[in-house]
């Protein structure tokens, strides 16, 4: 009875993630073939996600709370600029792009999780007006795209971590490693150091329990004031290591960049089983709801399908058949309760 | 005194006093912002010109948006994300209609009027589509009409199988532009038409009572006897319809459409304007007029910007900010701060009085 009962909640979600990312993966390599075959395509997903995964992390955070933050594009369109214009004009090195990205996302951080937590505002509108902001600002450092030419950033940007042991080989019979990014050990570390916090760390059980039912929350002792505001922070911050990570995935500045990406990463996380209604949820989920994603789109512009427009429709599909299972999931959880 | 206080405490408040806010800050910068005049037009018809016709003409789909908007804000406690790519769903559908299969057409394939219905009556479909999912599966309305945000503007691409078609016909430019020989833009008439239509509807039907009803607590409306999956329902099937006359609109104007462009970012508008008109976003009591002004208030807003040579992808940053003090302002916490300082502050002019 325990055992079935634990299954209908997250957990049930979660495999059901999972379960999907492996079919279509696995459907993909089979029916395909071709690109998908080789190691190299399933890390070239990591690499390219890589800023993704993490802010997806610091979207989950939030929703588990009960809260959105749809600032986290902008910010990380704010960080890649701030870091392009420090780098190559004000003679900056990659230590200080670092500070700067890191600062940005807690600025940002603190100030929403302030307003949405201790002036109760409602968080809908509050990162409306961070994205504005930050999309805004973007423009008004620099309204153009230009490519940073640091050396020492060249440098980190061009860092590829070999796996030994796994790769493919070329046409003319080479053996070629499979590489990763750095981008990508950081969004690992991350996804990890998430998921055990809000495993086993007290503050990150609070998370659920304040996203569950806030009042009850507070009965039980909770701060939950100083909860929101964590998750807020920590979302801001995740948003600015993100940023970073995307600023070394393209190495450039643009307003443009990473637009669209607080959808993607509400997307994800929703395809990860975490719910806009707080309470339940998991970083792992979100982990490999970023893959579901990007492994759709890929399999879509592999069949041909390169227009835009069939993309944005599969992904849209995809959407959608998460949300009604989780709702049907959700059904029978009530009905189990009473 | 104490009428003042009065003012200061009803919902609709705050957007008059943006707005006011806003009146004296062009008063003071440049006066001429007010000025009307008669100007004429690339056909020769005279027409109003100025910055107040502009706030007027370019803020009526907002407005028409904003109507729908706050029904759905009020009954399902969320918003729907997915009115700007209605928008070009809507626009894509009237083309589709008016020009057939040929992009360039020499002559309308079907009457306006008829393109018009068809086009109401998909976006009523795609306001069902959202409304099924948040009232009958019982979703977040943000995320179920994610699903919208996400596919409708490729679905509207789709339609007119990417292509752009350009009307030359004149009498389609009516309703975005000028009648021949009425000086006033024709969106402002549609958006009072919109605006009498919705306050005769909440005068003499109880869709208000029942939406607010429903959002304060939906159990409770269904042990009233009331259906809330029905209503929540309704307000999205009317949100379609508001998403289909702004579209129309919004197609008018151009004579064509740009998929990715067109209606960029008014879903966001639209749920700002809900905010500044004061309703809560977490569903429940509504006022229409607060939400409408809102709408107007935002494009003052943009145009005072634009007029400032504020360039129009850095405008979010300063709306950020307004946004922002606004919320701060209208919220509880620093509202309940505000009038303890003001009992104070009686209270120790009272004590000296009677000292």
């Amino acid at each position: 009875m325990k055992k079935t009962k634990k299954l209908t909640d997250s957990s049930l979600l979660l495999i059901i993630t999972i379960a999907v990312f492996f079919i279509m993966y696995a459907s993909a390599v089979m029916f395909l073939g071709g690109g998908f075959r080789k190691p190299q395509a399933f890390l070239n997903i990591l690499n390219e996600n890589a800023a993704l995964i993490i802010i997806s992390c610091g979207m989950s955070l939030v929703m588990i709370t009960g809260g959105i933050d749809i600032s986290v594009g902008a910010v990380t369109s704010l960080v890649c600029m701030c870091c392009a214009v420090n780098l190559d004009f004000k003679g900056g090195n990659v230590f200080t792009a670092i500070l700067i990205a890191l600062l940005i996302g807690t600025l940002f951080g603190l100030i929403q999780g302030f307003l949405v937590a201790y002036l109760d505002i409602q968080p809908f509108i509050v990162t409306l007006a961070g994205m504005f902001f930050a999309r805004g600002l973007t423009t008004i450092i620099n309204s153009t795209q230009f490519n940073v030419a640091n050396e020492q950033f060249q440098n980190l940007k061009n860092t590829r971590i070999h796996i030994p042991g796994v790769g493919s080989y070329n046409k003319s019979g080479n053996f070629v490693q499979a590489y990763i990014e750095i981008g990508v050990i950081v969004a690992l570390l991350m996804v990890v150091i998430l998921f055990v916090f809000l495993k086993w760390i007290k503050q990150g059980r609070n998370f659920y329990a304040v996203g569950g039912n806030s009042q009850s929350a507070n009965m039980l002792g909770i701060n939950v004031k100083r909860t929101k505001f964590l998750a807020h922070l920590l979302c801001g911050i995740l948003a600015g290591i993100g940023g970073f990570v995307y600023f070394m995935h393209v190495g450039s500045g643009s307003p443009s960049h990473a637009s669209g990406a607080e959808m993607n990463a509400i997307a994800s996380s929703i395809i990860g089983g975490t719910m806009l209604t707080g309470g339940s949820g998991n970083i792992i989920g979100t982990f490999f709801g970023v893959l579901s994603l990007s492994t759709i789109k890929n399999i879509v512009s592999s069949l041909g399908l390169d227009d835009a427009w069939w993309t944005n429709i599969t992904v849209a599909a995809m959407i959608c058949l998460f949300i009604v299972i989780q709702s049907v999931v959700l059904a029978r959880k009530n009905k189990v309760k009473h | 005194m104490n009428s003042i206080m009065k003012i200061f405490k009803k919902q609709i408040f705050i957007p008059i006093a943006a707005l006011l806010i806003l009146i004296v800050f062009n008063l003071i910068a440049d006066p001429s912002f007010f000025a009307i005049t008669l100007e004429k037009n690339s056909s020769g018809d005279p027409v109003l010109s100025g910055y107040l016709i502009t706030i007027l003409d370019n803020a009526s789909e907002l407005a028409i948006l904003a109507i729908g908007m706050t029904l759905v804000t009020a009954a399902s406690g969320g918003q729907d994300i997915s009115v700007g790519a209605g928008i070009a769903l809507a626009g894509s559908v009237v083309l589709r209609v008016l020009c057939g299969t040929d992009s360039r057409p020499e002559t309308l394939h079907a009457p306006i009027i008829v393109a018009f219905i068809i086009c109401c009556i998909v976006a009523m479909l795609f306001g069902a589509f959202n409304g099924v999912l948040v009232a009958y599966f019982k979703i977040q309305p943000m995320v179920a009409t994610l699903i919208l945000f996400t596919a409708g503007r490729s679905i509207a691409a789709w339609i007119n199988n990417n292509e752009l078609p350009i009307i030359s016909d004149a009498s389609f430019g009516y309703f975005g532009n000028f009648i021949p020989g009425i000086p006033v833009p024709t969106p402002i008439f549609i958006a009072v038409i919109c605006m009498i239509i919705i306050a005769l509807v909440l005068r003499f039907t109880k869709l208000g009572l029942f939406t607010q009803a429903v959002g304060i607590n939906s159990e409770s409306s269904r042990l009233n006897g009331l259906n809330p999956q029905l209503i929540k329902f309704i307000t999205y099937v009317i949100l379609g319809l508001c998403v289909a006359v702004a579209g129309f609109i919004k197609v008018s104007r151009f004579s064509t459409i740009n998929y990715s462009v067109i209606a960029k970012d008014i879903e966001m508008d639209a749920i700002l304007a809900v905010a500044l008109g004061g309703n809560a976003l977490s569903g429940g009591k509504f006022n229409m007029p607060a939400s409408i002004l809102g709408a107007y208030v935002i494009q003052f807003l943009t145009t005072t910007l634009f007029k400032f040579n504020v360039e129009a992808s850095a405008l979010p940053a300063y709306k950020a900010i307004v946004v922002i003090l606004l919320v701060i302002i209208s919220s509880p916490v620093v509202r309940e701060k505000l009038a303890e300082l003001k009992k104070k502050a009686s209270s120790q002019s009272s004590v000296k009085e009677a000292g």
